[in-house]
């Protein structure tokens, strides 16, 4: 059975024809044009009418916001100023391909010198012109197709934008060349509950309209699927698609243990879906949003409201705030925007706090503030911890404002090997598996060319994470898990085999670990776990897992009689 | 014929996003040449790109002028869809 394989999203399975997202056009290059200039202009005109007009029937497909975002661009294609500066140029001799090319960008400058919301019109921009561009040279239209019918999606990656505006009716499936399990795509099919496989570097050779089958559990993209495994996807697609639907409950084990799942929250705005999914409370609270797009520090007083509107929503549950993460990765003017050569490992996270004490202290005041007046039971954590000495100075200066509740995020491996000592001295640890993956592969996690290593299965990692369970398990303090793996089931479940008590995750992928930590126990959990860490690779501890989860369920359905 | 006024822009969002393209839309619709000015920049008003250029923010104030038959009844509504504010309709 033909097989590509991938790192796979979540646990969905799709079958479809193949649709490939054309690349867009090279620039044209600056030749003179062999045709008369009112030539030109009809060729213009033809492939502006007709980009218009497929961007407009887009947009009454989409509806809602996509169809703004759409008729909008439509009518950037035929903007009478933009058709101006086209005609100037074909009227120099130019070909209508670079007239555009040069016209659009043209514009493309001057939206972007006018930064905020224009700035980021300027791609919209971009993409018309490679639209038209394309149409001139009669190629597919670059970006996610549109064949009429429901299809597998494959791209070398997509932009953010393509993955917000895909058309989950049509769209059963995302296959990408690139990426990794923590690539923006991955985050964002997880988010959208999207079956995707990433970093399936032979998909190149799928072709148009061959029929798929692709299996995100097992990493497998099927590509002379058998009727027999086509109606096996079909019934695990209707399986799948009523775990969705199943009734919420506390996270827990199959013996009743509980493992409380918590959500990952951006901003106040997305309280009320993670309320509605089931979350238990809140085990990472990003700051940033309130700081990234600012000059300066925002007041304590527009903190404390916006620390409120979120407590508010999770009244007598655990609301886990994680002090601002930025600093030389995400540089802001009022902390600290030196460049540095390597900014992941500069001054960030709590290092930059702690050189701007007086942030940090506004922050905590304003989240004392927001507890007062909420039923909300906070709890705070420094991002970015290395030391024991820097732990016991973020939980020191918690309590002195009054926060009952505080400790650190374990994302290098020199405070998961000192976990120990670390929880003598912090009340609890949440595990952010993106970083310390990366610092413990020294692998950038936002470089394509190392996305690979970005793999929080390699045993190196499950090791680190072991260190802080133990710890947890020996000092009765509580770790959580508050990244990307806690949305991978199967890797939940392996972490609460390695003694993590919280799985925190984005909102979306809720039901899906829900459903898998029902199968297991807390003993299978825990041989699941030592399976895993027996592996040498990444791969091979996420196959060993499989197995062994495999195994402990057919146990369970089926408990051997003696005869 | 020409006549121009003086309209302070009420959307919340000024004119980006959906409330330039309603704008334009209108504009386009009237038959009229339209234009719209901020400051010293006037651009043709049926140019989403022209307009999305300006940068018009609340509370802004520019100058229209139209041109053409009824020209004083292609002010007056779009004079009065600058002075409401489109976020908080839809």
């Amino acid at each position: 059975m033909p097989e590509l394989s991938g790192i796979g999203v979540g646990r969905g399975i799709a079958a479809g024809p193949v649709a490939r997202m054309s690349p867009p056009p090279p620039a044209p290059a600056d030749e003179a044009s062999e045709r008369s200039a009112a030539a030109e202009t009809e060729r213009v005109q033809k492939a502006v009418a007709e980009v218009a007009a497929e961007l407009e029937a887009r947009g009454r497909t989409a509806g809602g916001m996509a169809r703004d975002v759409l008729e909008a661009q439509a009518m950037m294609a035929q903007d009478p100023t933009l058709h101006e500066a086209v005609a100037t140029r074909l009227q120099a001799g130019k070909t209508g391909e670079y007239a555009v090319h040069e016209a659009f960008a043209e514009f493309r400058a001057t939206l972007e010198e006018l930064g905020g919301y224009l700035g980021e019109r300027a791609s919209d921009l971009s993409d018309v012109s490679q639209r038209v561009i394309a149409s001139l040279r009669g190629l597919p239209a670059p970006g996610v197709p549109d064949p009429g019918h429901p299809f597998i999606l494959v791209a070398e990656d997509l932009a953010p934008a393509d993955t917000a505006l895909l058309n989950l009716d049509q769209v059963q499936a995302l296959v990408t060349i690139q990426g990794g399990p923590t690539s923006h795509t991955a985050i964002l099919a997880r988010e959208k509950s999207i079956t995707a496989i990433v970093g399936v570097a032979e998909a190149a050779s799928l072709t148009e309209g061959q029929q798929v089958i692709v299996d995100a559990g097992a990493g497998a993209v099927i590509t002379e699927p058998t009727q027999e495994q086509l109606d096996e996807a079909q019934a695990r697609r209707a399986a799948h698609a009523a775990q969705a639907e199943a009734p919420i409950t506390p996270g827990a084990l199959a013996d009743g243990t509980a493992v409380p799942l918590l959500a990952n929250l951006g901003s106040a705005k997305s309280t009320e879906k993670a309320v509605a999914l089931g979350a238990e409370g809140v085990g990472l609270f990003r700051t940033e949003f309130l700081f990234l797009s600012a000059d300066e520090a925002p007041s304590v007083e527009e903190q404390r409201e916006a620390y409120q509107s979120v407590l508010e929503a999770f009244p007598g549950q655990k609301v886990v705030v994680r002090a601002l993460d930025a600093g030389a990765d995400k540089p802001l003017s009022f902390l600290n925007d030196a460049p540095e050569e390597n900014p992941a490992l500069g001054l960030r996270g709590l290092r930059a706090l702690m050189a701007n004490e007086q942030i940090l202290r506004d922050q905590l005041t304003a989240l004392a503030q927001a507890q007062e007046s909420t039923e909300a039971d906070v709890w705070v954590m420094a991002p970015m911890v290395s030391t024991v000495e820097e732990a016991e100075a973020f939980t020191a200066l918690a309590k002195e404002h009054g926060l009952a509740t505080a400790g650190v995020m374990v994302e290098v491996p020199s405070i998961a090997l000192m976990a120990d000592e670390l929880l003598s001295r912090t009340d609890f640890a949440s595990i952010g598996t993106n970083d310390l993956t990366q610092y413990t592969m020294a692998a950038d996690r936002l470089l394509g060319s190392v996305a690979s290593l970005q793999d929080p299965w390699h045993p190196a990692v499950l090791r680190l994470i072991r260190e802080v369970g133990a710890a947890g398990i020996a000092s009765g303090k509580p770790v959580g898990v508050c990244g990307e793996a806690a949305a991978d089931p199967l890797l939940a479940v392996v972490l609460v085999g390695l003694g993590v008590n919280t799985l925190s995750m984005s909102p979306a992928a809720l039901a899906e670990v829900r459903a898998e930590l029902k199968l297991h126990t807390l003993e299978q959990a825990r041989g699941i776990a030592a399976a895993a860490l027996t592996a040498a690779t990444a791969g091979q501890a996420r196959e060993t897992a499989q197995q062994a989860a495999q195994d402990a369920v057919q146990d369970t359905v089926q408990p051997a009689v003696p005869h | 014929m020409s006549s121009t006024r003086t309209v302070t822009v009420a959307s919340s969002q000024g004119l980006h996003a959906r409330p330039a393209k309603l704008f334009v839309e209108a504009a386009q619709a009237s038959g009229a040449q339209v234009s719209i000015a901020k400051g010293e920049k006037s651009v043709n008003a049926a140019s989403i790109l022209g307009v999305l250029s300006l940068g018009v923010e609340r509370d802004d104030q520019v100058q229209l002028t139209a041109e053409g038959e009824n020209e004083e009844q292609t002010l007056d509504s779009l004079e009065q869809f600058l002075t409401t504010d489109h976020d908080e309709a839809s």
